[in-house]
């Protein structure tokens, strides 16, 4: 199975499975994203006020980042396992497994898009009058938006390409048909890799072109300018094992 | 289908051996159970777990640490490599593991190419991040005291930059560890195997989805513990940023 014939081969079968079995990969990747979409909605409801809270009080950042080091340490197999035992196969289980999994990257982030807005900004805003929701909607989040973007897109990116392990769980998917050989053949496995992986590409792109657009113009100008005006200052380094995504 | 075979070639672990009450009936956690194939089913899993993860960190550290090096000197090359890597970070895992197949077979090659890809996004921004974090004044110090550019390498740039190597290799190792699990689904190997089969059961074995969990996460926290003890070790002076 090594000669390069044979892998062109295999991957032509794959592709030929892909052609004839469109309208079923596309079902399959419609489920995945409804499980995605769930999980990442149920994380955003639930962390995100808490972080951006935390964040405008500069308190809890032991918790803020600890929770990014505990979602990092806990295997999604074991969360996905460990919640069947509970809540029994299916949707439910499922969409709460990944929602941990996607709760450290956006608690992290947003804690640290909105505690990081400079002191003298924040003295800036309370001079003007400003009061506390006041100024966490008008100067907080505003600034700390491309930080808070990019760990919804981390979550977004992990809860999808994590879904097809919950095939194992009754959760549907791409991950179906990758885990049943028996039924699909190789051709299939390897067809609904193909289609797992192009729907995880997809998604990174389309969501970091998002965060691009809804990045307020100052916020750009300002990182442009600074990538060409800095070249030997020392570069911030991210908090230690904190999953932190900045735009450079 | 692959996760068949896997089972089929696999040793035949004996789930429900020993046919204690607890066992049978499926209580929350039976120690029995765990005491009974701590030597046959957890003790090696966690081994293989083990081996797992120290290939793939080993492996993904030396190509970082190389790429990093490359990119220091040329400093255009970085942002493509982060991309390329963080590109590579977002094909889920399961895909990867039957992408590789048709090149490497059903082996633990498979495995370890796929969770080396995903070490690279968490160790080479970090790695070109703490050398590029390097002072000026340092490195003008270095120049005037006659330092070659392999000693400043060595000496200044390497010594100033490790703290921020161990952060990458803690959120490397601790990753890795959570990813080799998925390893299961190809491999009779790693923590993931007994979960995996503890979830083919008719009922979900319990004892043993949270026995090899808990060994999991332990190996996790572990490994983390020890490489903050090495920075400790290593980098003295950085005790102010521990996290």
């Amino acid at each position: 199975m090594t000669s390069a014939a044979v892998n062109l081969h295999t991957f032509l079968d794959a592709f030929r499975f892909i052609g004839s079995n469109w309208s079923l990969l596309l079902d399959k990747a419609a489920q995945q994203l409804e499980l995605a979409g769930a999980a990442l909605g149920l994380a955003m409801v639930i962390v995100l006020p808490i972080g951006v809270v935390l964040g405008h009080l500069r308190r809890g950042s032991t918790f803020a980042i600890g929770a990014s080091i505990a979602g990092r340490a806990l295997p999604v197999l074991v969360l996905i396992a460990a919640f069947l035992t509970v809540l029994g196969i299916g949707f439910v289980n499922n969409m709460i497994a990944l929602a941990v999994l996607a709760s450290g990257p956006i608690l992290t982030n947003s804690y640290e898009g909105v505690a990081r807005v400079e002191d003298s900004v924040v003295d800036a805003a309370r001079a003007s009058g400003m009061t506390g929701a006041g100024m966490l909607r008008r100067v907080e989040l505003p600034l700390a938006l491309p930080l808070l973007a990019a760990g919804v897109r981390v979550a977004a990116v992990t809860v999808i390409a994590t879904a097809p392990i919950a095939a194992i769980a009754g959760g549907g998917g791409l991950g179906d048909i990758i885990v049943n050989q028996a039924s699909y053949g190789f051709d299939g496995v390897l067809g609904a890799s193909l289609c797992a992986m192009a729907l995880s590409v997809l998604a990174f792109a389309l969501l970091k072109t998002l965060e691009q657009a809804i990045t307020p113009p100052g916020l750009r100008r300002l990182a442009a300018f600074e990538k060409g005006n800095r070249p030997r200052e020392p570069v911030p380094i991210a908090a230690i094992g904190a999953e932190i995504e900045e735009e450079t | 289908m692959i996760a068949a075979q896997a089972v089929a070639s696999g040793p035949v672990i004996p789930n429900f051996g020993g046919g204690s009450k607890c066992v049978v009936e499926n209580h929350a956690f039976c120690w029995g159970w765990v005491n009974a194939h701590w030597g046959d089913t957890l003790q090696p899993a966690l081994v293989q777990h083990i081996e797992l993860t120290g290939i793939a960190v080993g492996i993904g550290f030396a190509i970082a640490f190389s790429a990093a090096l490359v990119a220091y000197r040329r400093r255009w090359l970085s942002g493509p490599i982060e991309g390329f890597s963080a590109l590579l970070y977002t094909i889920p895992s399961l895909a990867l593991f039957q992408i590789l197949v048709p090149f490497t077979g059903i082996t633990t090659t498979t495995v370890e190419v796929a969770l080396v890809a995903y070490t690279l996004v968490m160790l080479f921004p970090n790695i070109v991040a703490g050398l590029n974090a390097v002072p000026a004044e340092a490195l003008d110090v270095a120049r005037a005291m006659g330092f070659t550019r392999r000693q400043t390498l060595l000496r200044v740039e390497l010594p100033l930059a490790l703290p921020a190597i161990v952060a990458g290799l803690r959120v490397a190792v601790v990753s890795t560890v959570s990813l080799a699990t998925i390893a299961a689904f190809l491999l009779p190997k790693g923590l993931g195997y007994p979960i995996f089969l503890a979830l083919k059961e008719p009922s979900p074995f319990r004892t043993e989805i949270y026995s090899a969990g808990a060994l999991a996460v332990a190996l996790a926290l572990t490994a983390d513990l020890l490489l903050v003890a090495t920075r400790r070790v290593l980098a003295p002076w950085a005790r102010r940023s521990a996290a």
